[in-house]
């Protein structure tokens, strides 16, 4: 099979109620670089993300981590592996930062073996990573989202992954926290595929862009390529200019014309 | 900084599983000495080593009799009902991810009431299947159905929960129309007192099969106690950190259904504990299940026992159904831990 590094989606369809979702996706992340989804709301990011997870199974086609059919990976291996940080998951289970965290470690963890050296390291390194190495016993219904958002990577990265898979991390999150987190993420150095909804966040801090549109990829490589007005206009029905902005990222400019409001 | 400590601390946690043991037996001694007939500690300390250890020490017959046969038996189930329907609810509740989901949310304790009268007013199975065995195939009918229903509504927690309550009405509705149309007056104020919870019934072959059923549903969630801990943020959480996510929910399912049906076939449907006590042991060693679920085991034990002690002694001559006294003391005591708890926080 090709793409025998990392993971990788070959023709992969999914259906609910009937209705075809995801339809066709063939794509692979490259090792330790960031792969940006965009589309627009429906279009299958999550589900994709969710398939690529195995937390469904696909109707056809396989998903493979370097070059083996996940399907056929016990579940605890792949956790090992493969981290996913969910669109949104919240708890009404009165848990604090350090053992929402600690939650990361359950797949390195046999039923009765304790709390080690190495679990206790892998929490530590990670809450300094998301920078919040002094909030360790904040209960987490107090923490904003922003917050929330960071201690859910930073259970993620307590897991050890050398995947991860990101689902809209920044939702929820004021500007300078939405350059902060994606900041993060490019400097983790690992494998990342990435829902995003803002296509100059996506062009900034990802290395290439998948665009879904209706359950399919229409385009997927370099934010250069992928990102142009034509493209755009066809998926978000939205009429965009692209310059170039700083570092030689392209950046997408909203073109609205006030005097007819609705452009459509 | 303080943070939790890395090395397992051995040491602390035998201390307090010595404490607990203590905490148990103290309670299981009070158990045996108080009662209407007043038996002093040193007869009920000989009467225990007769019975235990086949000594052959002066007490009464009458004494050795109420002491072992009757009391201790008695606190002994008391104290494993206790543990098993505490350790049920907090699976439940942590499996739903309800925080009021309880025991007999599944159907099991409207299935037994169903098996019950069936035995008791309708005659069925006659002396061979006996009230307990009636009202434990009710539970596994019960059950069944739930599990029917719940699995072809899609499986997803509050499927589950609402095919528990549509079955459960199923079964109650089954259980009134027995008791109003066929039984006697007198018949249905002893359904009514089954229903309610009842430890007097309880003998020595109870215990043997009640002790195995509650160590070995115990361990199987001890096992699986880890993986609970991951449902805090769904099922799809609990799936991408590793854990099988269908087979645990019907092991644990399954398990705790069985424990909370052989309780109820011995002792009957005893309200309050399952639903409460893990909330009050989460307040007092956290939501973490490694020490959540032995927690509720001990408290839920003696929480039982004291409801039992209190149940024979409070009106003289008569004894009130256990699941009475469980909601009367466990309600204001639970009121004044959330109260606690609102103000620390
Ligand atoms: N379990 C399901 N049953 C039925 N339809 C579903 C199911 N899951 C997803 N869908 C549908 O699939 C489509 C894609 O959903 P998905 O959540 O993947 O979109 P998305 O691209 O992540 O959107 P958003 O940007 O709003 O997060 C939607 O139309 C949704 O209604
Ligand atoms: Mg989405």
């Amino acid at each position: 099979m090709t793409d025998a590094v990392t993971l990788a989606a070959h023709d992969v369809r999914w259906e609910a109620d009937g209705r075809m979702i995801i339809d066709g996706v063939t794509l692979a992340a490259e090792p330790n670089r960031i792969l940006g989804l965009i589309g627009p709301n429906g279009s299958g990011k999550s589900s994709l993300l969710r398939l690529l997870c195995r937390l469904r199974k696909v109707a056809s086609g396989v998903v493979t981590l370097d070059g083996a059919d996940i399907a056929g990976l016990p579940r605890r291996d792949l956790a090992r592996r493969l981290a996913f940080v969910e669109q949104q998951a919240t708890t009404d289970v009165h848990l604090t930062v350090c053992d929402v965290v600690r939650l990361g470690r359950t797949p390195h963890r046999s039923a009765f073996a304790s709390w080690n050296a190495a679990d206790e390291q892998a929490v530590e390194a990670a809450l300094t990573r998301v920078g919040l190495a002094e909030r360790h016993h904040q209960p987490w219904h107090t923490l904003s989202g922003g917050e929330r958002q960071r201690v859910h990577i930073a259970r993620a990265l307590a897991q050890d992954p050398r995947e991860l898979i990101l689902d809209e991390p920044t939702n929820h999150l004021d500007i300078r926290h939405q350059l902060s987190i994606l900041a993060l993420i490019r400097r983790l150095g690992l494998t990342c595929i990435v829902a995003l909804h803002d296509l100059n966040l996506a062009s900034l801090f990802c290395d290439r862009i998948g665009v879904l549109h209706e359950g399919r990829l229409v385009a997927c490589g370099a934010p250069a390529k992928v990102l142009t007005p034509e493209l755009i206009r066809r998926v978000f029905e939205v009429e965009v200019r692209i310059c170039e902005g700083t570092g030689g990222h392209r950046h997408v400019e909203y073109v609205v014309d006030h005097q007819q409001g609705d452009s459509r | 900084m303080t943070h939790a400590a890395v090395s397992p601390n051995w040491p602390a946690r035998i201390a307090l599983a010595l404490a607990a043991l203590v905490a148990l037996t103290l309670a299981v001694a009070l158990a045996v000495t108080v009662g209407e007939m007043a038996i002093p500690l040193p007869v009920a300390l000989r009467a225990l080593g007769n019975g235990l250890f086949g000594l052959d020490l002066p007490v009464g017959a009458i004494q050795q009799g109420v002491i072992f046969d009757y009391r201790l038996s008695r606190a002994l189930m008391a104290a494993l009902c206790g543990g098993a329907l505490a350790i049920s609810g907090a699976i439940l509740q942590a499996l739903l991810r309800n925080p009021l989901a309880e025991p007999y949310l599944l159907g099991v304790s409207a299935g037994a009431s169903t098996g019950a009268v069936c035995v008791m007013i309708l005659g069925f199975g006659g002396a061979t299947l006996g009230l307990s065995g009636g009202a434990f195939l009710g539970s596994v009918a019960a059950l069944a159905l739930v599990a029917l229903l719940a699995a072809g509504a899609g499986g997803s927690s509050d499927r589950v929960i609402l095919a528990g309550v549509a079955g459960s009405q199923l079964f109650n509705a089954a259980t009134a129309t027995i008791v109003t149309t066929l039984a006697s007056a007198e018949q249905a104020r002893g359904v009514m007192f089954w229903l309610l919870g009842n430890f007097g019934g309880v003998r020595w072959p109870d215990l043997w099969v009640a002790t195995p059923v509650a160590l070995i549903g115990f361990l199987i969630c001890m096992i699986n106690a880890k993986a609970l801990d991951a449902f805090a943020f769904g099922v799809d959480a609990a799936a991408s950190l590793g854990i099988a996510v269908a087979r645990v929910r019907l092991v644990l399912l399954a398990t705790t259904a069985l424990l909370t049906a052989t309780m109820v076939a011995i002792v009957g449907t005893i309200g309050f504990v399952g639903l409460v006590i893990p909330h009050a042991a989460r307040f007092l060693v956290g939501p973490g299940h490694a020490r959540l679920l032995p927690a509720c085991l001990v408290i839920g034990g003696i929480f039982m026992i004291l409801a039992d002690i209190l149940s024979r002694i409070l009106v003289p001559q008569q004894i009130l159904p256990i699941g009475i006294v469980t909601a009367l003391f466990g309600a204001p005591a639970f009121a004044l831990i959330l109260y606690r708890a609102r103000r620390s926080s």
